[in-house]
């Protein structure tokens, strides 16, 4: 009988952790002031900023040398991450990026915003938004690797630290996604 | 002296260095989430005008991260040389910077956003980061292609002070102002498409503001820290080095290090050109010493295995400039001890000898001290002497290489 109240109780506390109410996103400037402060932490502390696609790079790099290391030995690109005995995920922007999942999920569950769902504009199916949002993850990421960092390693890190290349770069992502907005005007609106 | 960054590689084990990392990630990812970064239709919204949280947050954060920065570099806390400032590769950062705003307006994600967003279960998230994994695997198929492209229009360590050649306070203050020009701008646009009321924005906004803008004119009025002061602040402990003799390797060393191919050697002869011109070992750069501080932002970009030798006809010069790069936190500096004199007393040949006319009288500090009626160059055996050439000596290495503080690859290897 104790195992069945126990069972409960966890069904009941899971529950209650994934059905709290919504909350609202902080205030922008907040936000902001938060981020500049783990952002300073970070470079304070270890010397280098953050960064998502990096991350993102080592885990493919990683999966590519179980599935075929012998392909990752003769492409250069991938030699200097995962070649011969190196393992890709030996690195600290892995653990930025795991940390990141971690903390989004933290704070989604806190205030009630983990939920299985998908945004969209109001003219698209969910699976026309899928479609786009692989799509754009794909262009994103292909640039990403292309300038050597995304928003995140170049635009607000490098924009921190003022490196002139960094701010060449921020101002062709926000550029770009005005350039392209028109375009693609009935994704979102 | 200046502590920060800390060399954290040296302090922690492995998983302590990274249990940071991890820590930092999750700060990272639960400000992206609680600023509402998991939804796609806010961060589109950016680009419609309707909400401009992205742009807010952003330079808020670039503002508040800059400020920090080098506030702290500004009263000796932080050594801004040993922190990772993104290098500049022109042409491959703007192309791919708008491949970037495609994808964002596309996808309506940037790949750290799309991480919180998977993490909270958005579907359009967990799309797009598989999007992202096989957009990476595509770019390392095909980016050995286009390799100058890749790695053309690198202009190094470039910041914006270089750039604009405008003191960094001055160049903070200017990026402070534009941000809250956005912001103000920004605020109106929200209002005109988002049909968003100003009024009910806190009005702590305001005090911010001029909080940043005082900072940032403190900045100006604090100034970086000079070669001088870095020095300083070393000095006690860098000038016992000196002094203790420990800085200064022997010929035998330095010639065992030509011959060692582990290691990046950088050899700097900081002589007049006529010196240099009469005599130099090979493969060493003849540097002015006035020529060294513009060159330290790409000493300090090398790899970790480089190893300068400072070198003069004696050592006064070579320790002038040695004791500019140990205080700009150029990592592995030596000088060679008796400078080039010595190196030529020591390895000289009879080919040498042939064009020696003696040595010169009076001889003043730090000067050639062999008269040469050619210029030699480094054609002659002496500029590259072979290890089986010459009876070796013990002697005590000097040189030890250290861990690089500065890291060599910022969040995007």
């Amino acid at each position: 009988m104790t195992t069945a109240t126990e069972a409960q109780n966890k069904e009941g506390f899971f529950k209650r952790l994934f059905n709290r109410p919504e909350k609202e996103y902080w205030n922008a400037y907040t936000g902001g002031i938060v981020l500049g402060l783990v952002l300073f932490t970070s470079i304070f502390i270890t010397g280098n900023g953050l960064g998502a696609s990096g991350g993102l790079s080592r885990f493919v790099a990683f999966i590519e040398d179980i599935v075929a290391p012998g392909h990752v030995d003769r492409v250069p690109y991938l030699i200097k991450t995962a070649g011969g005995e190196l393992n890709a995920l030996d690195n600290w922007i892995v653990f930025i990026s795991i940390g990141a999942i971690i903390g989004g999920f933290i704070s989604g569950l806190r205030n009630g915003r983990v939920k299985l769902e998908t945004h969209k504009g109001p003219k698209i199916t969910n699976k026309q938004r899928w479609f786009y949002a692989f799509v754009g993850g794909f262009l994103f990421s292909y640039g990403a690797r292309l300038a050597r960092g995304c928003t995140s390693g170049q635009a607000l890190s490098g924009g921190a630290t003022l490196s002139a290349g960094s701010w060449a770069v921020m101002f062709a992502i926000f550029g770009g996604a005005y350039l392209f907005a028109y375009a693609f005007r009935k994704l979102w609106n | 002296m200046t502590i920060f960054p800390l060399p954290i590689d040296t302090i922690f084990l492995k998983i302590g260095v990274y249990a940071i990392y991890l820590l930092i990630g999750i700060g990272f990812g639960y400000v992206l989430e609680s600023s509402g970064f998991n939804k796609s239709t806010k961060l589109a919204a950016q680009f419609y005008f309707k909400d401009l949280t992205v742009f807010k947050v952003f330079f808020t954060a670039i503002v508040v991260g800059m400020l920090l920065i080098f506030g702290a570099a500004a009263i000796g806390l932080l050594d801004y040389n040993l922190i990772w400032v993104n290098p500049t590769y022109l042409w491959s950062g703007v192309i791919g910077g708008l491949v970037m705003g495609m994808g964002f307006i596309v996808g309506g994600f940037c790949p750290g956003t799309s991480l919180t967003a998977l993490a909270t279960l958005k579907v359009d998230g967990m799309f797009y980061v598989a999007g992202a994994l096989t957009g990476i695997f595509a770019f390392s198929e095909t980016i050995d292609e286009v390799p100058h492209f890749f790695n053309g229009s690198y202009f190094g360590r470039l910041t914006l002070m270089d750039l604009f050649d405008l003191p960094t306070g001055v160049v903070a203050l200017l990026v402070t102002l534009m941000a809250l020009f956005m912001f103000w701008g920004g605020e109106k646009l929200e209002a005109i498409y988002g049909n968003k009321d100003i009024s009910k924005e806190p009005k702590g906004r305001y005090v911010g503001a001029g909080v940043f803008v005082v900072a940032a004119i403190g900045l100006i009025a604090l100034g970086q820290p000079t070669n001088a002061d870095r020095w300083n602040w070393i000095s006690g402990e860098q000038q016992a080095r000196l002094d203790n003799r420990e800085v200064q390797i022997v010929t035998e060393e330095l010639l065992h290090t030509m011959h060692d191919s582990k290691l990046n050697l950088v050899m700097l002869d900081v002589r007049e050109e006529k010196d240099f011109n009469l005599f130099h070992i090979t493969d060493s750069d003849h540097v002015l010493p006035e020529e060294i501080p513009a060159l330290i932002n790409d000493f300090i970009a090398l790899p970790a295995n480089s190893l300068f030798v400072i070198m003069s006809n004696d050592e006064t010069r070579a320790t002038e400039v040695w004791k500019y790069m140990v205080a700009e936190s150029v990592p592995n500096v030596y000088i060679l001890e008796g400078g080039l004199n010595n190196w030529v007393d020591t390895y000289a040949t009879p080919y040498e000898d042939e064009y020696c006319a003696g040595e010169k009288e009076n001889l003043q500090d730090d000067e050639f001290k062999y008269i040469l009626t050619s210029a030699l160059g480094d054609h002659c055996p002496a500029a590259y002497p072979h290890l089986e050439d010459h009876e070796h000596v013990e002697y005590e290495p000097r040189i030890k290489m250290e861990l690089k503080r500065a890291p060599s690859a910022g969040g995007c290897g």
